[in-house]
């Protein structure tokens, strides 16, 4: 079925296997052979944990949700690359025809003392959340909104903003920094809501609350590698990172 | 006397709801400190109910199987949300944006709860622009807005092909605002197993921690389930994996009617099945039928390539069937066209069941438009192509980007083949004007529900019901209820065992919490030989062969007696491994498919009880001359409420549709 232009390889996957959060993992190793090039990653997957339940051996436990790119949800770490060797997509999303037959595939989860793995390669990312509740918000309670046209917003910010708000939450910035900075994460949010007329009001309050939300998570500093940037599979510009620190600078020294 | 009671307010319907909302019983701000309410779900429904509630000063705690809120799957939404706004001066209104619905909806939806929705549609777009979601704009700094299908106005808004994101992101921040304010208790990566009731009244829910596996008891004076729909009882579907009915099924059992289960969206334009490893299908968004058209090759079995067969031997079969809306025909329409040529033979690609979906005249056509607006003199067609490509990347880059990858194929280059893929439910739990289920105190909002897109839904209202409900309808209907829970517990609070002295110590939440250990061990205890997938694949497979796109009375028979025949094989012989107190994936979803089988028995009884075709369901016997679908209205038009009696055995419940404002006709969009 389907295009056709789909062969099958044969490979190698060494995956990453902890039973717990305090639990000691190791590298398991595993054959796997007649993988279409059609399929997703996560298909792959699915394909060696049938395999993993037919042999009666656990499944191996990942987490995944819309496989269209788009929830955050899945979070592999694919031969040293959070989301793998594609640039500019999710795990969901890389497709089996990225590798070559006889590939040797290592999987790991997401490496930072702010996400503990909760199982395999699950980790928990509960962290982003309390930094969006600390002040990644406009404040205005249902049923308090003026017209939505009354406000003229410049197509370009509005481009802009909509930039910043592509993140999808993945952490992938987290786990390709060297020092797991959630800088790239948190500047999005900041700058979307920065750029927004709407945004105004709490526009100084809302950078210092994150920024120390987010170092109180444990999240390591940002010493400008670009790493974030360069595997951010939604294109989440490092210029975030800049005006994050010009908001936090203006916000701080009046 | 029938059980169902509407709960429709009198008066025109244009008055109906303005009067109804000024005159319910309210809440006061004091009393609203002890009320607490449970969310089960977090998207579109379930954040905007969840924190508008708490900005209320209800005390609210939101469970969620991912491991963020911000997760759902509304988030996938590409292509928009409908509203009212009539900001394009094409002649929109509120009774446009009603009518249009209840006609797309094959005229089986409730019409007062409709035009409700199109009331507050406008609001909803005021609302999200206020939280910062950076809906698409024209140059001059206004909303943009672009067309989707069964309409010939332009009233949906737009960010990019990410609209459920952006809308999910606002819902969720204003979420996160009131988690951090202390208002609402998050309990990500938690999985509600089943509604407790005391009396026959909902008291709180039982709920998995899906990282430990403890089994947790909540106590809520109402409980809202904004779980989604079940479009997964189909394996293949765009749902996200994690999607399933299990909290609706629960609530079922426990005395919430079913309404309409078997109206399932066939949405027309995804990306067809590449393999037996297909895990899941990806929509491209009905948006794309503003620009692209629609054809297969006149000839049967062409193998040429697309780009190589000329103009005159393409069938545009959607323009040449219904010149009128043309490309843009309601989903349910588009879907079964795709299927007759397919079916017919003259499928294109290598399984032979696609249709290309063409953007080339359009991206020639906006190529022009920029040689002239940058005073090109007599463009080359590459030059035209390649200004028209910008303007395109420019409208649907994402969506392209998301076609090359999963098939390998260039489509600003090649026409992109699509064909139906299951996507949304227009059925779901019965719900009153109030949104509350036939159990006391138990809501559905959103997709869960059944009440708004009668038997197919149009494009981009999901978004618009989700969060008319969340924001603007449950927030004055919840109070009908609660207030007569602030006389009770008034009442009783001299009580020593009253409830709410009790709470989760009632000796109903343990009963509930030993049914839903004892089914979790249950699982475990099989050991038998075939993975949870496996079963999943198969029910699957019953379900899109003979309760899909086109149903027949032999088929859904067959199909009943093979999914009772599944169900029995499941229970004796699925393998679940690991253990109940972990993390365990393959647990959670051993729990889903055991409901999905059932769930899907009751859709094939309702489909072949439906002796007619109507929206999405389409029974063959029941068609006019040229193939479209016939509906009886003089025996089926009503809900069709289901009310469980125990294993395979359901009674049908009727609420009787009465169109008073609108002219019950045969749909026509040629």
């Amino acid at each position: 079925m389907g295009s056709g232009h789909g062969t099958e390889l044969n490979l190698t996957l060494k995956v990453w296997r902890q039973k717990n959060t305090k639990a000691t993992g190791s590298f398991e190793t595993h054959q796997l052979s007649g993988i279409s090039t059609d399929m997703s990653f996560l298909e792959m997957f699915d394909v060696l944990n049938e395999k993993l339940i037919s042999e009666g051996k656990e499944a191996i436990a990942f987490d995944h949700d819309c496989r269209e790119g788009i929830c955050g949800m899945c979070s592999m770490y694919i031969n040293g690359r959070p989301h793998g060797p594609k640039q500019g997509v999710t795990t969901c999303q890389l497709h089996m025809r990225s590798f070559k037959n006889g590939d040797t595939i290592v999987v790991e989860p997401w490496r930072s003392a702010a996400f503990p793995v909760i199982k395999d390669l699950a980790v928990d990312r509960s962290a982003f959340d309390r930094i969006i509740a600390s002040g990644g918000y406009i404040s205005v309670n249902t049923g308090n909104a003026q017209d939505a046209n009354n406000i003229l917003i410049p197509k370009t910010d509005a481009d802009e903003a909509f930039g910043a708000a592509a993140c999808i939450g993945c952490g992938a910035c987290v786990a390709a920094c060297k020092n797991s900075s959630a800088m790239l994460f948190v500047s999005a949010k900041v700058s979307q809501l920065a750029l927004l007329p709407q945004g105004q009001v709490e526009r100084k309050e809302r950078v210092k609350k994150m920024v120390a939300a987010m170092d109180e998570e444990g999240f390591g500093n940002c010493t400008n590698t670009g790493a974030c940037e360069a595997e951010c599979p939604k294109g989440i510009s490092l210029e975030n990172i800049a005006r994050m620190n010009r908001e936090l600078m203006g916000a701080t020294f009046k | 006397m029938s059980k169902l009671d509407s709960k429709i307010p009198e008066g025109a319907i244009d008055q109906k709801w303005t009067k109804y909302r000024s005159t319910v019983p309210l809440v006061n701000p004091a009393n609203k400190r002890s009320l607490e309410v449970l969310v089960v779900g977090s998207g579109l429904a379930g954040a905007s109910a969840a924190a508008t509630l708490a900005e209320m000063g209800y005390k609210v705690k939101v469970f969620c199987f991912q491991d963020s809120p911000r997760r759902a799957h509304s988030i996938a939404a590409q292509g928009g949300v409908n509203a009212a706004k009539n900001y394009q001066n094409d002649g929109d209104s509120t009774y446009r944006l009603f009518y249009d619905t209840i006609k797309g909806g094959d005229y089986r939806a409730r019409e007062a709860n409709v035009h409700r929705l199109a009331e507050v549609s406008s609001n909803i777009i005021d609302q999200c622009v206020a939280q910062g979601v950076p809906l698409a704009r024209e140059y001059g700094g206004l909303l943009s807005n672009r067309s989707f299908g069964g309409t010939q106005v332009q009233r949906t808004f737009y960010a990019a092909g990410q609209t459920g994101q952006q809308l999910l992101l606002g819902a969720y921040s204003a979420l996160q605002r009131q988690v951090g304010s202390g208002n609402v208790t998050l309990c990500s990566r938690h999985e509600m197993l089943d509604v407790v009731t005391i009396d026959g009244v909902t008291r709180g829910i039982i709920a998995r921690n899906l990282v430990t596996g403890e089994m947790e008891k909540h106590f809520g004076h109402a409980v809202l389930l904004c779980t989604g729909g079940y479009g997964n009882v189909f394996y293949l579907s765009t749902n996200a994996m994690g999607s399933n009915v299990t909290a609706a099924w629960k609530a079922h059992k426990k005395g919430a009617f079913f309404g309409n289960p078997c109206y399932t969206q066939i949405h027309p334009t995804c990306i067809p099945v590449s393999g037996d490893h297909q895990s899941k299908l990806t929509l491209m968004s009905e948006s794309l039928r503003n620009d692209g058209r629609i054809w297969v090759p006149k000839k049967k079995d062409d193998n040429r390539k697309p780009t190589d067969i000329p103009e005159e031997e393409r069938d545009y079969y959607l323009e040449r069937r219904y010149p009128a809306f043309g490309n843009l025909v309601p989903r349910d329409v588009a879907s079964r066209a795709a299927k007759e040529r397919c079916d017919a033979g003259y499928g294109v690609g290598n399984s032979k069941m696609a249709v290309y979906l063409d953007f080339a005249f359009n991206t020639a056509r906006y190529g022009r438009t920029e040689a002239t607006k940058r005073n090109i003199q007599n463009p080359s067609h590459e030059e035209i192509m390649r200004l028209g490509k910008e303007v395109v990347k420019e409208k649907y880059g994402n969506l392209f980007d998301m076609y090359q990858q999963i098939t390998g194929e260039n489509p600003y280059e090649v026409p992109m083949r699509i064909y139906p893929a299951v996507h949304y439910t227009m059925g779901g739990l019965w719900v009153d004007y109030n949104l509350m289920t036939t159990v006391k105190g138990l809501y559905a909002l959103g997709e869960a529900n059944f009440s708004d897109h009668g038997a197919n839904r149009l494009g981009a209202s999901a978004l618009m019901q989700g969060l008319a409900d969340g924001y603007f309808v449950i927030p004055y209907t919840i109070g009908v209820y609660l207030s007569t829970e602030v006389t009770r517990m008034s009442a009783e609070k001299d009580k020593a065992d009253s409830i709410d002295k009790l709470k989760t110590k009632h000796p109903a939440f343990d009963a509930a919490l030993k049914e839903q250990t004892d089914l979790i061990n249950k699982f475990l205890n099989i050991k038998g030989t075939k993975s949870v997938e496996s079963f999943h694949k198969r029910l699957g497979l019953i379900m899109w062969n003979k309760c899909g796109m086109a149903r027949n009375k032999q088929g859904l028979t067959e199909a009943i007696a093979e999914i009772q025949a599944l169900r029995k094989e499941f229970w004796s012989d699925v393998r679940v491994l690991g253990s109940a107190d972990e993390f365990n994936p393959d647990l959670e979803k051993a729990g889903r498919v055991a409901d999905f089988i059932e769930l899907g028995e009751l859709m094939c009884k309702d489909a072949l009880h439906r002796e007619e075709s109507c929206g999405g369901h389409f029974r063959e016997e029941h068609q006019t001359e040229e193939g479209e679908a016939k509906r009886d209205d003089v025996n089926f038009a009503y809900v069709a409420a289901w009310e469980y009696k125990g294993v395979s055995d359901w009674e049908l419940n009727k609420e009787e549709l009465k169109y008073e404002n609108i002219k019950i006709a045969q749909r026509s969009y040629k």
